[in-house]
C-alpha cells in the first residue's frame, strides 16, 4: 500500500499533464439528427447575443450555445488541451491574438478558410490581421478576424486638472506626439499632483508593449524564428524608454489584471493607461458609474498600435463543420463586426467599415463623449504587420517579468535586461 | 492535490503488545500496519476449489486494479514516455532520450522552484502541526459546545481553495489590503507582499495553515482519544502534572500519527499550486512573482506545459517530483521503523 500511495501521488501529477486526453473525452451531446446545436467557445464578452438570434432565425433547427470563460489564461489553456486532444472544443472557437501563432503550428486541426473562399474576401480584414492567422507559406488561414485592439491613450480628466495639465482631448494629444514627450508630460503631472499615491501611468509593461509594436516589423524572433532579442534594436529601445519612465517615478507599479490594478481604475491611483478599444468596456466596469465623465481618450504617443483582438476558428473536430463555417463567416462579416462594436465596443478589423458614418460618428458617453470610432481607427490603421514567432508568448512573459522586477526595484535596469535575455533564451527553448 | 491529504486518519497503536496493530482498517493504515498474520491459511480439508471460485476472487478485486491501471499506472508510465521526447503540445515530437533530464539538472528555474516548494512547505508545516496539536489538546478537554468547536475547526478546510486564495490575496493587497492597513496603524510602510521572497512565502504559508490546521487537529484529536485513560490515571497517582503528562504520555503516543500527518502534508505541500497561483493575481500569474520568488514545482510544470507548450520537459518535471515525493516517503517509512524499535 505504501507503494500505491506513492504511485497515486505520481499519478496525480501525471494526470495533471495528461488531463486534456482524459477530460476532453466528454464532449457535447448532440440533439436529434435534423437539429444542430453549435457550441461557441469565447472568453470575456464578444457581444454576439443579437447575432446568434439572427443566425438561428435564418437557419431553422440550429441552436447556438455559447460558453464564455472570464479568464483569458484559463481559456487558452483549456483550448490548447482540447485542440491537442482532438475533441471537446466547440464548433466555433475564439482565438486570441497572442495564441494564434501557437495554433498555426497545428494548422491541420482547423478548417482552412481559404478552401471556403476567404482569399477572395481578403479585403474584409486589415492586411496584418489576415496575415496573423495565416501560415508562413500563405496556404492556410485558420481564423477569421473579429476585432482589433487599435490603441489610444485613456486618461483621467479630473487628475489632469488637479495637476494643472490641459484636459481637452485634442490638447492632451498634442502634449505627447512621441514617448519622450509622454515621459516629460508625466514629470509635469507628478510635480503638479503633489501626492505620492497617484502616478502618471499604471505600469511599465503596457507602455513597453505599445512601443515595441510600433517600432518594429519583428520583435523577439526574425522571420526564420531565430531569437533576436539582443540584436533587434527595437526591443532594447522599448526597454530603455520604459525604464526611463520608471526611473522618473511615473509608474504606479500595478500588474495588469491584478486586483490592485482593477482597484486603481476606481480609486484613481493612475492617470493614464494605453487603451485598446476593448479596454473601454473594462474601464467602465472597473471604475464604475461614479467615475463617469472622469475618463477620456486621446491619441497614443507614436501614432498607433495594437493590443489584443481575436479570431474565430472552426476545429476539424467539429461534427457540424459546414454550419459552423457559415456561423464564423457570419459573425466576422461587416454586419457582424459592426453589431459587436455597438454591443461591447470591440473595434472591427474590417477596414471598409472605418469610413462608414456609423463608426466615424460613434462616441462613448462614459468617456465624456469621446469619438471612439475615429480614435481607435487611427490607432489600428497606422499599424504595420509585425512578425511574432511561435514562441512569442513565453518570451514576452519572461521579458515582462524582468521589466516588472526593475519597476519594483528588485533589479537594476542592467540586471533586469540580462535576466530578460537569459530567460528569453530558455523560454525560446 | 488535496485528495491526497484527505486520507483516513491513522490512530496510534497503544503501547500494549496486544494492540500492536492499528485501529482503522483502511488502505492508509497499512502504511504502518503490523506484519501479516504469520499463521498459514488453512483451507477446509477436502474442499475442492471450483473453477468458478478461482475466477471469482480475482474478479472481485479487479475493479481496483483496472481503475488503478487506467488512472494510476498508465499516466505514470506514459508521462515517463513523454518525458523522453521533445514533445510540443501543438506541434512535432522527437525522441531525445535523457536530454530533458540533463537540461533539468542545469535549469536554475527548476532549482528555484524546488527551493520555494520546500521552503514554503517547512514554513507552513512546522507551525501548522504545532498549532494543530495544541488545538487538538484543547478540543479534547471538557469545554462548552465541544462538538461545535470540533466541527468549526474543519470549516476552513471545506471552503473552496479558490475562495481562500482570492480572499487572502485581497487581504495581502499592497494598496488597499487589510493587512497593510492594520500594519499602517503601527507605523509600518505598505509591504508589497508579492515582491519579496520572505513576505510571499509567509503569506502563502498563512493561507495553507488557515486551511489545514483544523484538519490536522482533528486527526490528532482522534489519536488523543485513543490514548487509554488508565495511563493518565497512573501518572496522576505518581504525581505528574498536566504539562508533564502531555509531554511524557500524549506526545510519545502520538508519534506515529505525527509521522503520518507529516507524510500527508509533504505530499500535499510538494504539490502546492492553487494558493501561490491565486496569490499572484493578474498577468503572468503562473511565474509566481517577477523573479519567480514563489513559483512552486507544480506551477513551473504547468508553465512549461501550457505557456511554453513543452510537454516533454513538463513531464520530466512531473517525474522528478514523483521521485522527490518517493524519497520523502521512504525517509518517513524508515523513521517509522526506527520509532518501533525505540518503543
Amino acid at each position: 500500500m505504501m507503494q500505491n500511495r506513492r504511485m497515486r501521488a505520481g499519478a496525480a501529477v501525471a494526470a495533471l499533464v495528461t488531463m486534456g486526453t482524459f477530460l476532453s473525452a466528454c464532449g457535447g451531446d448532440d440533439a436529434a439528427a435534423d437539429d444542430v446545436t453549435l457550441r461557441v467557445n469565447v472568453f470575456g464578452n464578444f457581444g454576439y447575443e443579437k447575432l446568434y438570434k439572427q443566425f438561428e432565425k435564418d437557419h431553422p433547427g440550429v441552436t447556438i450555445v455559447e460558453t464564455a470563460e472570464g479568464d483569458l489564461g484559463q481559456y487558452n489553456t483549456q483550448l490548447i488541451q482540447k485542440i491537442a486532444a482532438g475533441s471537446g472544443a466547440g464548433d466555433v472557437v475564439a482565438i486570441e491574438e497572442g495564441q494564434v501563432v501557437n495554433f498555426l503550428q497545428s494548422a491541420d486541426r482547423f478548417v482552412n478558410f481559404q478552401d471556403h473562399g476567404s482569399n477572395e474576401k481578403k479585403d474584409q480584414w486589415l492586411d496584418w490581421k489576415y496575415a496573423q492567422a495565416t501560415t508562413a507559406d500563405g496556404g492556410t488561414t485558420i481564423g477569421l478576424g473579429t476585432d482589433v485592439g487599435g490603441l489610444a491613450m485613456c486618461y483621467r480628466r479630473d487628475l489632469f486638472e488637479k495637476a494643472g495639465l490641459p484636459t481637452d482631448r485634442e490638447e492632451v494629444g498634442k502634449l505627447w506626439p512621441t514617448w519622450d514627450d509622454y515621459i516629460a508630460t508625466g514629470e509635469k503631472f507628478q510635480a503638479g499632483i503633489g501626492s505620492d499615491e497617484v502616478h502618471f501611468v499604471d505600469s511599465a509593461t503596457n507602455t513597453y508593449n505599445s512601443i515595441l509594436m510600433q517600432t518594429a516589423d519583428h520583435t523577439y524572433f526574425d522571420t526564420d524564428d531565430n531569437l533576436v532579442i539582443e540584436t533587434n534594436p527595437a526591443v532594447k529601445d522599448a526597454w530603455d524608454t520604459s525604464v526611463a519612465m520608471v526611473d522618473a517615478g511615473l509608474s504606479a507599479k500595478l500588474k495588469s489584471f491584478s486586483n490592485e490594478w482593477n482597484a486603481g481604475f476606481k480609486n484613481g491611483t493612475f492617470a493614464t493607461i494605453a487603451c485598446p478599444a476593448w479596454m473601454t468596456g473594462y474601464i467602465k466596469e472597473q471604475a464604475g458609474d461614479g467615475n463617469a465623465g472622469n475618463w477620456d481618450i486621446a491619441p497614443v504617443p507614436g501614432g498607433g498600435g495594437n493590443w489584443g483582438g481575436s479570431f474565430l476558428a472552426v476545429p476539424t473536430s467539429s461534427s457540424h463543420q459546414d454550419v459552423a463555417i457559415e456561423l464564423a463567416q457570419f459573425l466576422t462579416s461587416a454586419d457582424g463586426q459592426m453589431s459587436a462594436f455597438d454591443q461591447v465596443g470591440n473595434l472591427p478589423s474590417n477596414p471598409t467599415l472605418y469610413s462608414t458614418p456609423e463608426l466615424e460618428n460613434a462616441t462613448n458617453d462614459y468617456f465624456n463623449d469621446a469619438p471612439v470610432g475615429q480614435l481607435f481607427v487611427a490607432g489600428a490603421s497606422n499599424l504595420r504587420p509585425v512578425y511574432l514567432g511561435a514562441k512569442n508568448q513565453p518570451v514576452r512573459d519572461a521579458v515582462e517579468n524582468a521589466l516588472r522586477s526593475v519597476e519594483n526595484g528588485q533589479k537594476s535596469s542592467e540586471e533586469g535586461w540580462q535576466t530578460a535575455v537569459d530567460d528569453a533564451g530558455s523560454a525560446a527553448g | 492535490m488535496p485528495d491526497l491529504r484527505r486520507a483516513e486518519p491513522v490512530l496510534p497503536g497503544s503501547s500494549s503488545g496486544s494492540r500492536a496493530g492499528l485501529a482503522v482498517p483502511s488502505g492508509e493504515t497499512a502504511v504502518m500496519a503490523s506484519p501479516p498474520d504469520p499463521r498459514p491459511r488453512r483451507r477446509r480439508s477436502g474442499a475442492v476449489v471450483s473453477r468458478q471460485e478461482r475466477i471469482a476472487g480475482p474478479l472481485f478485486v479487479s475493479p481496483f486494479f483496472l481503475v488503478f491501471a487506467a488512472f494510476g499506472l498508465f499516466p505514470v508510465v506514459f508521462t515517463l514516455w513523454v518525458s523522453l521526447h521533445d514533445w510540443s503540445l501543438l506541434g512535432d515530437r522527437t525522441w531525445v532520450g535523457l536530454d530533458n533530464y540533463r537540461a533539468l539538472v542545469e535549469d536554475d528555474h527548476f532549482w528555484n522552484a524546488l527551493t520555494n516548494t520546500l521552503g514554503i512547505f517547512v514554513l507552513a508545516t512546522v507551525p501548522q502541526l504545532l498549532m494543530a496539536l495544541g488545538l487538538a489538546a484543547l478540543l479534547n478537554e471538557k469545554i462548552r459546545a465541544r462538538t461545535f468547536w470540533r466541527m468549526g475547526v474543519l470549516l476552513p478546510n471545506i471552503t473552496s481553495v479558490a475562495a481562500v486564495g482570492i480572499i487572502f490575496t485581497l487581504l495581502f493587497a499592497r494598496d488597499f489590503g487589510l493587512v497593510n492597513w492594520t500594519l499602517g496603524h503601527v507605523g509600518v510602510d505598505p509591504i508589497g507582499w508579492q515582491d519579496h521572497r520572505w513576505s510571499s512565502w509567509l503569506a502563502i504559508s498563512i493561507m495553507v495553515d488557515w486551511r489545514w490546521t483544523g484538519y490536522n487537529a482533528l486527526i490528532f484529536l482522534a489519536a488523543l482519544q485513543a490514548v487509554p485513560r488508565d495511563i493518565y490515571e497512573a501518572a496522576e497517582i505518581d504525581g505528574a502534572n498536566a504539562w508533564r503528562q502531555f509531554w511524557s504520555i500524549t506526545v510519545p503516543l502520538l508519534r506515529p500519527t505525527i509521522l503520518f500527518v507529516v507524510l500527508v502534508s509533504t505530499i500535499g505541500g510538494i504539490q502546492l499550486f492553487t494558493e501561490p497561483l491565486l496569490f499572484n493575481s493578474g498577468a503572468n500569474a503562473i511565474t509566481g512573482g517577477t523573479t519567480r520568488q514563489f513559483q512552486t514545482l507544480t506551477m513551473y510544470l504547468y508553465e512549461k506545459a501550457f505557456t511554453g507548450l513543452e510537454f516533454g520537459y513538463a513531464s520530466t518535471i512531473a517525474w522528478v517530483m514523483f521521485l522527490v515525493i518517493a524519497v520523502v516517503g521512504l525517509v518517513n517509512a524508515l523513521l517509522v521503523r526506527r520509532l518501533r524499535s525505540v518503543d
